[in-house]
Parts: structure tokens; sequence; C-alpha cells
């Protein structure tokens, strides 16, 4: 674990896998005068409190993934999207074993960003985990789900996009007038199902 | 009925701010709020408001206001040219609009952004504890048209005077940074940083301040994204920096080379286009293994 100064009253805690980014984040949330707490791939921003957070980082646990009470959320999906094939294809495998894949796995919120909403899904099958589109789409629908790496996702609202779209959902991921305005919050658990 | 104003003529840009959402990074959601947080702050202190009440953020005046109720309304940030009903009247004073009257924002010589208060505040439906326009992701009320109508809070009486001389836009700035969190990919930052010099670029916004002049050299590649805070110094692969203002992603990919003081912030959010700027890198010893 290292510890990255960040202005004044802000620390990039940078560790080596999710799991580790996992154990930082439930060992900070919660703890007074936080202001933001931010997983990302390998690190964790914080914002607040450094005394407070230097002395929990202290004593925290890498090796294990935190027990969380996470939310369970369930996204209903529609398999149609413009790269199934190409995903198929490349994984060798026909559009009807992609979408068993995909909705026979349980996914975890590692973290948000890129647009409100996005959240960065873990747990995808070895198959499906392939790289972006050579060119990005200049706009990919609201509701798309999509895979990148690591990575699946649904896209909250149409931004430009360069991940591979198997489906799309017509649930809400995004409303900044809801009590929760996020669909999904780090930590949570996803599955995905044949809408 | 509720009281209102009516924005006769917005200017090259009017928005609703007030401190912003910050706390709602981890779902994704920029801080936003207003660019120069302290010239929002005294405007509402001036007209008796909370000083998280939402005012007008004006990009070069240029704004008309009808009063279409009786109200106190200050206009802080650079100085500026303000009349009512055509007669000169100071900025950074709370100032009387009789029902009916037309507030008149000139163009401030110096300076971006114009701050205006309004005696309860502008009520709009808040959007994760916010009423500000994020430009980058949407959330919050469109940039303000001509003619539209905003309705006001209650106001509350003012409590005494509050007397700040107008914001100081120099044409050369000489920002505070501290170093980090990603220094480690450029070759000695401090000294880069040191001996640079750059201008603001035309293409800078709410998001972020673009500067153009000395590239700087870094690594190749990206880094895994991770979380940004504002005031953050970006450096893209052609070496031109952007400091990060309130509408910032809340990951990237770029390596941070430092972050900028919190109370120079607001000058570089101030900056017109062409303005010089000089970074001072500050260092604290904290990076380093944990354990």
């Amino acid at each position: 674990m290292l510890l990255r100064r960040c202005g004044t009253d802000a620390l990039l805690v940078e560790v080596d896998s999710l799991i580790e980014v996992a154990a930082v984040r439930a060992a900070l949330q919660g703890l007074d005068g936080v202001e933001e707490l931010v997983p990302a791939a390998r690190t964790v921003l914080v914002k607040g409190a450094l005394p407070q957070v230097r002395e929990a980082l202290a004593t925290v646990d890498l090796t294990h993934a935190p027990e969380t009470r996470s939310r369970e959320v369930t996204i209903p999906v529609s398999y149609d999207g413009p790269d199934l094939d190409l995903v198929a294809d490349t994984a060798n495998i026909t559009p009807d074993e992609v979408v068993r894949l995909h909705t026979g796995a349980t996914y975890e919120v590692a973290f948000c960003g890129f647009a409100p909403g996005f959240g960065y899904l873990t747990g995808l099958p070895d198959v499906l985990q392939q790289p972006r589109l050579d060119s990005p789409r200049t706009k990919v629908p609201a509701g798309s789900v999509g895979i990148a790496g690591e990575f699946t996702a649904a896209y909250p609202r149409a931004t430009p996009g360069g991940w591979r779209l198997i489906g799309r959902t017509e649930i809400t991921l995004f409303d900044p007038a809801a009590e929760t305005p996020a669909l999904l919050a780090p930590g949570d658990s996803v599955r995905f199902v044949v809408a | 009925m509720k009281r209102t104003i009516t924005v006769v003529r917005t200017g090259p840009q009017a928005l609703i701010q007030d401190l912003g959402r910050p706390g709602h990074a981890h779902l994704g959601v920029p801080p936003s709020g207003a660019v120069d947080p302290d010239s929002i702050k005294l405007a509402n202190r001036l007209v008796g408001n909370p000083e998280t009440a939402a005012g007008l953020e004006l990009l070069l005046g240029g704004t008309h206001i009808t009063a279409e109720a009786s109200c106190t309304v200050a206009v802080t940030g650079p100085a500026v040219e303000v009349r009512i009903d055509g007669k000169l009247a100071d900025s950074h004073q709370p100032l009387h609009l009789p029902k009916g009257s037309t507030l008149e924002i000139g163009t401030p010589d110096t300076g971006l952004r114009t701050y205006l208060a309004v005696s309860g505040g502008i009520d709009t439906p808040p959007a994760l504890g916010s009423r500000s326009t994020d430009l980058l992701s949407g959330i919050g009320p469109e940039p303000l048209r001509d003619h539209d109508v905003l309705e006001l809070g209650t106001p509350a009486p003012a409590n005494g005077a509050d007397v700040v001389p107008p914001l100081r836009a120099p044409l050369e700035l000489d920002v505070a940074i501290l170093l980090g969190p990603r220094d480690d990919w450029f070759d000695d930052a401090e000294t880069q940083l040191r001996q640079g010099v750059w201008t603001v670029s035309d293409r800078s916004n709410r998001v972020g301040v673009r500067l153009r002049g000395t590239k700087l050299n870094r690594r190749d590649g990206e880094i895994p994204s991770e979380g940004m805070i504002t005031g953050a110094v970006q450096v893209p692969p052609d070496g031109h920096p952007v400091v990060f203002l309130n509408d910032h992603p809340t990951t990237g990919g770029y390596p941070v080379i430092g972050v900028v003081d919190r109370d120079h912030l607001r000058f570089l959010g101030q900056a017109r286009p062409g303005t010089t700027v000089r970074f001072r890198p500050m260092r604290v010893s904290t990076t380093g293994p944990h354990r």
C-alpha cells in the first residue's frame, strides 16, 4: 500500500488489486469527517479527516475482502446489442452462450466513474473479457450493456463509448431527482437476467 | 405566489450555482458549484442569505434582470459596472431592487465570472442536495435562456455590512501547487513546473482550465482510472496541463502532477484566456511506503 499526497486534504491510496481496493474502501467507509471516498481500479481517493484515515489504514487487513451488507440489484437485459456477434466470434462461442455466461455470473460494483451512475462491474467470465472497440462510438444509447477488459457495465445515459455492446436495459440507472439517485454503488452485488 | 425575477438577457452564459454537491464522487457525480466560491458566499452574505443559497454565475456579465417583486441583490466577483433602471450603482454592496425595476450587469474589465445573489436565493428544485448546473454530467438546471423566470425563496433580514474589495484578476498568475499524487511520472516534476510558463487557453471551461505553453515531459502510457479532485493538474500525453475545476470528471487515467492550492484555484477559475500562469511547486514529504 502506497499513500500518495493529493493536495492539502486528500490522499490517493494505491494498492495492488480490486480486492485490496474493496478492503481499503470498507476500512474508510463511514469514518467521521471523510468528505469523498472514491474507489477505482487500483486506488482509493479519500478526502478529509486525514489523521483518522491514516490511523484506520495502519490496521487494515488487505488480504480479506470485507464483509459488506451490499445491496443486491437485478438488471433485466434484452440481449440484442450490435456487438453480440463480435463478442461471440471473439470468444469462439455462440451468441446464446454469451447470454448464458453473462446472465450466469454474479457481479460486484468495483467502482463508479465516467458518468453519474456508471458502475464498473467485476466478475465477468474469462472468455467475455475482451478489448474495447478499435474505434469508439460517438454515441452509445442510454441503457446499453457492454463489456470491456475485466468489466461489464450499463450506460446510464447516452455518451460516447468504446465498449462492446451486447444488449440494452430499460431500467433507470441514474435519476438525480430520486431519493437514491444511482441504482449502483460500490460494493453492490449485481445479476443480469434476460428481459 | 412565489416572488420571482426574470432573466431578460443572460449574457454569454448564465448558470444557477451554489456550493455544489460534494460527497457523491463515488457515484460518478462531479462536485460542481461556483468556480469562485468566495464570491458567491460574499454575495449571499450581502443580501442576508445563508452562504449555501443558490445565485447566478455569469460568464463575462452582460446580464439584465427584472425584479417581479421587491428584493435585495448583490453583485460580486471582479469589479463590474452595475445599473438599476439606468442609474449607476455599486457592485459588492447590497442593492435594493424595487418591484418592476431592471438590474443591468456590465462586462467586467478583468476576470471571467460575476456572481449575483438575490434575497431568498434562487429556489429551483435541488438535485443531490444542490441547485448547481453541472455542465459535464447534465445534473441540475439547464443553462439559463433569455426570459427565464426564476422563483425565489423566503428572504431573511440582512445582518450587518460586509466590506470586501472586488476580486483582482491579474494578467499574470503565480499559482501554488502541491506535488503529487503522480509526480513520479515526470522527470523532475518540481523543476519542470517551476521553470515552465503557460497561458490560459480559450478552450477552458468549468470542467478545466487548459494551459498552453511548456510541454511537461512524462512517461508514456495510462494509469488505470483513478479518483480526481478539484484543482488536480492532469497531464495528457501531449504534455499540456489541464487544471480541473468544479465540473471535472470524478475519475481519470492521465497522471496528476500536482494539485493547485485551494486558495489559488479561484484565481485560475477567474483567469481569462491569455492570462500568464506560472507554478510555484511545494513538496510535502508524506508519500512513501505506508508499512
